[in-house]
């Protein structure tokens, strides 16, 4: 049972402002019912653009209805300035902190309060530029970097809690990881990762090091597309593996083993590294 | 507040009389059955009275009995112990419906370079014996396929496929946790190698299940260590507990008629209530061949988390195949491999009874869901939408 605060429950058993309001100035829905939730947001403004009233409709969870009534709460008597600025971590602290696998509803709500405000500004929401990262549920890296920025995430399962990218198929985990390494380099957080300096390896120490880098950077991308790989024998600069998996007997295996194997252990390892793949 | 327990496939009461029995192995009892003197052998005759209880719920013999630690390790034992036995073979078959400690199994072993067939259902969630019948080649070691589904309580026809499985000389595996005690097994007419039941399901304790394997099966064992269940099986006999399943297994024979008639007969009310007060409700799953205490229902447009909790409320325990109780984003496995669609799946509930349950508690559930619909609906973007399409035809 998730471990909701008194705050969530009180705002999913007692909703405030449910409805959708006829005249609205400004409307916005995000999500759908594929994706399991979806909330469609509308407000109207007062003599002084201040917002007079908002109301919402929600499907989903417990939270994604906790979230949705609490931002309509949050943003009561906002100016659109204002109210553009609330963010998602502002509607998890309102309720007093949500489980961090329901992070996203609280993205949800932020994101309807955006695209109604987009709305009666007359604008679309920007959504030039971008690319689908997660096809399973429709998120975008635009969104999925925003996500990473504004709550200054670290792991691809955060990115999942907070945005649901990479919660169907798990194909796109290597993008998002590729995705969080940018934005924490752009944000400052995380010097890039020093690569180990090339010196003259004794054939033990190479094989280690290759076993090394094979483990963190390229089985856990193999795995990720139900893939695996294992070291078979080093002969010199020659490293013998055999593909596993999807990976044996998918057709750009080849490419697989020249383009990224070959490349990353060149990097790491040693640059005369020549990879050969032992048919099983 | 009243509480209105309707998840038995989750797991279910421990029975009074099976709590009794097994009180005094703790205390006073509590030798270990493969020790010499007679403190130990006392024990060991109780452990073999309960195995025969087993045996004898299942139409099978004491010596194929082989005690575990839960369904999943029966579940694992009888995968990786039918691998053991065929190294030359690397290829099985099983269903996309499978509990997950048949699935994530199947899964994993797909990495490390076994082939797995894994057969698709039907809208209704029946399997398609064609598709199984294409599927076997010289290379496959073992078919696994569940005997009743535990979302649905779809029930495969089990006997057929043991048919035609057997005529090609494959072992044969099914997870029967959900079942048994529900309908009957009886392994004596049956083409069955192995098959796994876990005790919490009926009404024994968590903490304790069972593999029935055929005598002549070909198996290694999975768990490895001392001669116990006759090098089956290592690890000293959970006493207690194995004297637990014993009665828990002659009282689900001795209730197997009430399950399908009184039981069914609730599942059937509480369905047949539900259909005719809460509009865009459907089944999930064909109800003709279905265990007697289980339906899934969705009610569309509506979320299920947020049906449980306000079930919940109210005393009354449930689940749901919905993406948001699983902790995953996607909804139950199950209900999408029978392409149930997204305005139904999301918002399943499974109400599973037991021999607990009264008239009087499927009225309160009855009498209460309508309106947390009703007022789910009335949040929901969806519903409004969708009768104003209604209106317009």
């Amino acid at each position: 049972m998730w471990d909701y605060t008194e705050k969530v429950k009180d705002h999913f058993l007692n909703p405030r402002n449910v409805g959708e309001i006829e005249d609205a100035d400004g409307a916005g829905e995000v999500g759908s019912l594929a994706c399991g939730d979806a909330l469609r947001l509308t407000f109207k403004l007062d003599e002084n653009k201040r917002i007079k009233e908002v109301k919402f409709k929600t499907f989903g969870c417990a939270s994604a209805i906790a979230s949705s009534s609490a931002l309509t709460e949050i943003v009561k008597g906002m100016t659109l300035e204002e109210a553009g600025k609330v963010t998602n971590q502002d509607i998890a602290n309102y309720l007093g902190g949500l489980p961090v696998e329901k992070m996203h509803c609280s993205v949800m709500g932020r994101e309807a309060l955006e695209t109604a405000i987009a709305n009666y500004r007359g604008q679309k929401v920007a959504k030039e530029d971008f690319e689908i990262v997660c096809k399973c549920f429709g998120v975008t890296d635009k969104e999925i970097e925003r996500a990473v920025r504004e709550n200054d995430l670290k792991t691809v399962e955060q990115v999942t809690y907070y945005t649901k990218a990479g919660g169907g198929c798990g194909e796109c985990h290597p993008k998002i990881e590729a995705i969080i390494e940018k934005v924490r380099k752009e944000m400052g957080r995380e010097a890039p990762p020093i690569k180990p300096e090339k010196k003259k390896l004794t054939n033990i120490q190479k094989i280690k090091l290759i076993e090394e880098t094979l483990g963190r950077e390229i089985i856990p991308a193999l795995k990720a597309d139900g893939g695996d790989l294992d070291l078979i024998d080093v002969e010199g600069n020659k490293v013998f593996v055999a593909l596993r998996g999807k990976c044996s007997f998918c057709p750009s295996s080849e490419f697989t083993l020249k383009q990224y194997v070959e490349t990353k252990l060149r990097e790491f390892v040693s640059d005369d590294i020549e990879v050969e793949e032992v048919k099983p | 507040m009243k509480t209105v327990y309707v998840d038995n496939n989750a797991t279910t009461k421990v029975a009074p009389e099976v709590l009794e029995v097994m009180l005094p192995y703790f205390s006073e009892y509590y030798g270990n059955p493969s020790s010499m003197h007679f403190f130990g052998g006392q024990v060991q005759k109780k452990v073999d009275e309960a195995r025969a209880k087993v045996a004898d719920f299942l139409g099978a013999d004491p010596s194929e009995i082989v005690f575990t630690s839960c369904g999943t390790e029966s579940d694992n034992a009888a995968i990786f112990g039918t691998f053991d036995s065929y190294p030359e073979k690397r290829h099985f078959i099983s269903t996309r419906v499978e509990h997950p400690a048949i699935g994530n199994v199947c899964t994993y072993l797909g990495r490390k370079g076994y082939r797995v067939t894994e057969l698709s259902v039907d809208r209704e969630g029946r399997l398609d014996l064609d598709e199984l019948r294409e599927s076997i080649t010289d290379g496959t070691a073992l078919v696994t396929i569940m005997y009743a589904n535990n979302e649905t309580g779809v029930i495969f026809p089990i006997e057929e496929i043991g048919e035609i499985v057997k005529a090609k000389g494959i072992s044969f595996h099914t997870d029967a946790v959900q079942a048994a005690g529900k309908i009957p097994l009886n392994m004596k007419k049956s083409n069955i190698d192995m098959l796994s039941i876990s005790g919490h399901k009926l009404h024994a304790p968590k903490g304790i299940g069972v593999l029935y394997i055929r005598k002549g099966a070909k198996f290694s064992p999975f768990m490895i260590g001392g001669h116990q269940e006759k090098g089956r099986r290592g690890g000293t006999e959970n006493v207690p507990y194995i004297i637990g399943l014993g009665k828990a297994c002659e009282l689900a024979k001795k209730h197997l008629d009430e399950e399908n008639t009184r039981i069914k007969v609730l599942r059937d009310y509480l369905e047949m209530k539900l259909l005719e007060k809460i509009p865009n409700t459907l089944v999930n799953g064909e109800r003709l061949h279905r265990l007697p205490n289980t339906v899934s229902v969705s009610f569309e447009y509506v979320e299920g988390e947020s049906i449980l909790l306000l079930l919940s409320d109210l005393g009354i325990c449930a689940s749901s195949g919905s993406a948001c109780t699983s902790g995953s984003l996607e909804p139950s496995h199950v209900l999408r491999a029978m392409g149930v669609p997204f305005t139904a799946a999301h918002g399943s509930i499974r109400f599973s009874l037991s021999i607990y349950n009264t008239k009087e508690e499927m009225d309160y559930i009855i009498e209460h869901l309508p309106p947390i619909i009703q007022r789910l609906r009335d949040i929901s973007p969806f519903w409004k939408d969708y009768l104003k399409a209604q209106e317009k035809g």
